[in-house]
């Protein structure tokens, strides 16, 4: 406790490095999925291999795949880049499943009405399927925000600062105050975001509120979800 | 293009696969210890997950516990670990258990909850017992997912266990730590690939693991073929549709 109480300035400063490592990947990730997650929909002969590829980018172990990158991107490995490539890859891995799964869910009678109106398919995108997928695509974005700001920490035994650094530094200088701050910092910065992102979803999808959602006719069948999953 | 030669000439380096030490050994090390951490954690979760999935009672629990352990790096548990029960293995095998609980929880409580409920109502009049309705209907439905549950846990240990080499000495890891810290970056290259290898060869094995899982009568429902013929060209057997 003591250890905490002394060194708050640097603890606040940690969050900031951490924030800034954190933020810069989850939306590259966001960003990124939309339209991967998009065409993987759309287009059904890209889907198996866009959500291979997916799955198996999120069972390379995050170390390995930290070391393996500057080799492949030129950074180099200490370089807070070099984790934030990673991280995004990561947060892809994770959301690219949930859009293509967002983007399905939407109804095809909503979308033929669409077109039946007048929307072609760009402005169909974003006036019509964007909005429907959104409450599905802020589930994943926040288990990308909790995720990423989680494996940042694993940054600082390559040497890239963050609050892992005060595992590593609490864990040679055998100070477990110093770790306990790490945890309990890391646990609050992700739950800080994952409020924020809500708060977002709030304002930007007042649709998805409510229990005006009518329930589907044919429930989707997990077990066969579950054979399909990765 | 230079560094990925080195750190595969590092990999097939005769030297590094022999002697105490050596990649066989590590590689055996690591293997060991991820199963012996799976295992005790499938004998603390999947008991418990079965049980909620089952009855159904406890599940906001389970889920509460599952989603808020996302949020804690594994990296912080590992070294509160290792200052607590010292540099030994006793540390990283706690971590890891507990690191690798939820991912097989949420497997087994959510795969038996995706069982029909039509289906166990129909075990319940034929006069199945509970016990007969977990081993007999229950568990073959759910295997797909309980299984990916063990996937996801078997995956959270290797990776982990990685990681796990900064505080003990044990495993795959030891060689990519030893090299970030002499600054040989072949060797964690090398071992950085074979660490990948593994997870992903694992991966691979639970996925085969999880299609050959799905029961017969399912497959046969699933292929849009309700006669005998898919389930006899599949395993040769014979099923019955009903």
């Amino acid at each position: 406790m003591n250890w905490i109480l002394r060194n708050l300035d640097e603890i606040l400063e940690l969050t900031l490095v951490h924030l800034a490592l954190s933020v810069p990947a989850i939306i590259l990730s966001f960003v990124l999925a939309v339209p991967i997650g998009w065409v993987a929909h759309r287009y059904a002969w890209s889907r198996g291999i866009l959500l291979t590829l997916c799955g198996l980018l999120y069972a390379i172990p995050s170390l390995a795949l930290l070391i393996v990158l500057p080799a492949l991107t030129g950074q180099s490995l200490r370089s807070p880049a070099n984790l934030v490539v990673a991280l995004t890859l990561y947060g892809l891995a994770v959301i690219v499943r949930t859009a293509a799964d967002a983007f399905d869910a939407v109804d095809p009678d909503v979308r033929q009405s669409a077109t039946a109106v007048g929307y072609a398919a760009w402005g169909r995108f974003w006036g019509v399927e964007l909005p429907l997928a959104g409450p599905v695509l802020l589930a994943g974005l926040r288990v990308v925000i909790v995720s990423t700001v989680s494996l940042v920490t694993v940054g600082a035994v390559i040497g890239v600062q963050s609050l892992g650094s005060l595992f590593t530094d609490g864990f040679q200088r055998g100070i477990a105050g110093e770790i306990w701050a790490g945890l309990i910092m890391t646990v609050v910065l992700a739950l800080a975001l994952d409020g924020l992102a809500v708060l977002g979803g709030r304002l930007l999808l007042p649709w998805a509120r409510g229990g005006r959602r009518r329930p589907r006719l044919v429930a989707p069948d997990p077990t066969l979800q579950a054979a399909e999953a990765r | 293009m230079n560094l990925i030669a080195d750190g595969f000439a590092w990999l097939t380096d005769p030297a590094n696969w022999t002697g105490a030490g050596s990649i066989p050994e590590r590689l055996v090390e690591h293997l060991l210890v991820s199963l012996l951490i799976l295992l005790i954690a499938g004998l603390i979760a999947l008991p418990v997950g079965f049980t909620i999935g089952h009855t159904g009672r406890g599940k906001g629990l389970a889920v509460a516990v599952t989603g808020g352990m996302r949020a804690i790096p594994t990296l912080g548990l590992l070294t509160l670990a290792a200052l607590w029960l010292g540099i030994g293995l006793a540390a990283p095998i706690l971590a890891l258990v507990v690191l690798a609980i939820p991912p097989l929880l949420a497997g087994a409580y959510s795969g038996l909850e995706s069982v029909d409920r039509r289906v166990l109502d129909a075990a319940k009049g034929v006069g199945m017992t509970g016990l007969q309705r977990f081993t007999g209907v229950e568990l073959p439905l759910s295997a797909p997912i309980v299984i990916g549950g063990i996937r996801s846990a078997a995956l959270q240990i290797i990776a982990t266990a990685t990681l796990a080499a900064y505080t003990s000495d044990f495993g795959l890891g030891r060689f990519l730590f030893r090299g970030l810290k002499t600054n040989d970056y072949a060797e964690a290259f090398g071992a950085a690939v074979l660490v990948i290898a593994l997870a992903l060869l694992v991966d691979g094995l639970f996925a085969l693991a999880q299609r050959f899982s799905v029961p017969v009568g399912v497959r046969v429902a699933r292929s849009g073929e309700p006669t005998r013929s898919a389930a006899d060209r599949a395993t040769g057997r014979t099923t019955t549709n009903v």
